[in-house]
């Protein structure tokens, strides 16, 4: 049996020699076990070994490997080489996020706002030297915006974060609702100047994309839209506080 | 540190997605020239009835009606997509000890507004409204 090929391009873009990106398409030799990651590394050992991309579990845990595949942003480590076959793959680096090198994404911009939800327990009642306690209700409330890993699909999803990239973004948002779901969270109201904030929340327009490629189900439109109602209240009520 | 930030001229052609978002967002139009002509019906109807009755008949050409035809098919496609992202709105809402899947809520949703249209026609239909001259 004749080992079976598969053409995958790639965007190859090089900071010190490219004024623009390029593309270069390889011949990958291919079995049906193999994901798009596979194909890259391949191209990498035996094909040309300046292809830059990230990667590190290879079981979709790591967050590393997003890229976009026929135009679609998936974790090239769960996307098998056999659903494209026998047509071409288009592998590029991630929309809307600028290119560092080939298929790598420079993601200061998600680090800072990461950074800027305080996505860590705040809390001035943690029990000391017991357990703190939770119903598996409570839990369920932020479980889901747990999952998330950082991939970066969403961002690559949301035109919106493509057309300016101020908004603090799907994943970002998803992160904060996670701690401010959470019962032992006490932390709600400094995250509120993010979520009232122009490009916070009403950034948003619910394309809905972001939760259609989260490889972990976190499902950000929900969270973003469940803060929506917390930022309408938020502006109401202080009305009535005053 | 030299990077590159792509174009976003075009964005929304380039993913099936994106194309049916932004026909959410354009059916809108169709919906405020549809509410602009009732309005302008109420205000013929102000003016008395031969103004109303050819405001009535201004409606039965081709042109109205294919107006009218497409708006109707757009106000459903834009009431079925936020049907569709209802569940996102809602916080979660639990029965029985459980998360009510969001299935559920969608399909709730439609069938709710499915019923209450129905029932606004044969209501229609009922006291005659519809030969209203």
């Amino acid at each position: 049996m004749t080992q079976k090929t598969i053409s995958i391009e790639c965007l190859r873009y090089s900071p010190e020699t490219d004024s623009e990106p390029r593309t270069r398409t390889y011949e990958v030799p291919f079995n049906d076990e193999m994901s798009v990651l596979e194909g890259l590394q391949y191209i990498k050992d035996h094909l040309d070994g300046s292809l830059t991309f990230r990667w590190s579990c290879r079981m979709a845990i790591c967050g590393s490997c997003g890229s976009m595949v026929n135009g679609v942003p998936v974790l090239s480590c769960e996307t098998f080489l056999r659903n494209y076959y026998p047509g071409k793959i288009r592998v590029e680096p991630l929309n809307h996020l600028p290119i560092v090198r080939d298929l790598a994404v420079d993601q200061t911009d998600f680090l800072g706002k990461l950074e800027s939800v305080k996505p860590y327990l705040i809390s001035k009642n943690i029990p000391q030297n017991k357990t703190y306690l939770q119903t598996p209700e409570q839990m369920d409330e932020y479980y889901q915006y747990s999952q998330c890993i950082n991939c970066l699909l969403c961002y690559a999803a949301c035109p919106q974060y493509g057309l300016n990239s101020s908004f603090t973004g799907p994943a970002a948002l998803a992160l904060l609702h996670r701690y401010n779901a959470d019962s032992r969270d006490e932390g709600k109201a400094e995250r509120m100047e993010v979520v009232n904030a122009e490009d916070g929340v009403w950034g948003c327009t619910l394309v809905g994309y972001c939760s259609e490629v989260c490889p972990k189900a976190v499902d950000p439109a929900r969270a973003i839209n469940q803060n929506k109602i917390e930022s309408t209240k938020d502006y109401f009520l202080r009305f009535l506080k005053k | 540190m030299k990077t590159y930030s792509r174009p976003m001229a075009g964005w929304w052609r380039r993913n099936p997605y994106y194309l049916w978002y932004m026909l959410r967002e354009a059916s809108c139009i169709f919906i405020t020239a549809y509410a602009l002509v009732l309005l302008a019906g109420l205000a013929r109807l102000a003016q008395g009835e031969a103004a109303f009755q050819a405001w009535l008949e201004s409606l039965s050409g081709p042109g109205s009606l294919a107006f009218h035809a497409a708006a109707l098919i757009l106000v459903l496609y834009h009431a079925w997509t936020w049907f569709k992202v209802m569940p996102k709105t809602l916080p979660f809402i639990r029965f029985g000890g459980r998360r009510v899947p969001d299935a559920a809520i969608v399909s709730i949703g439609v069938a709710s507004a499915a019923a209450a249209s129905t029932a606004l026609f044969v209501a229609i239909g009922w006291f005659g409204l519809w030969s209203v001259q």
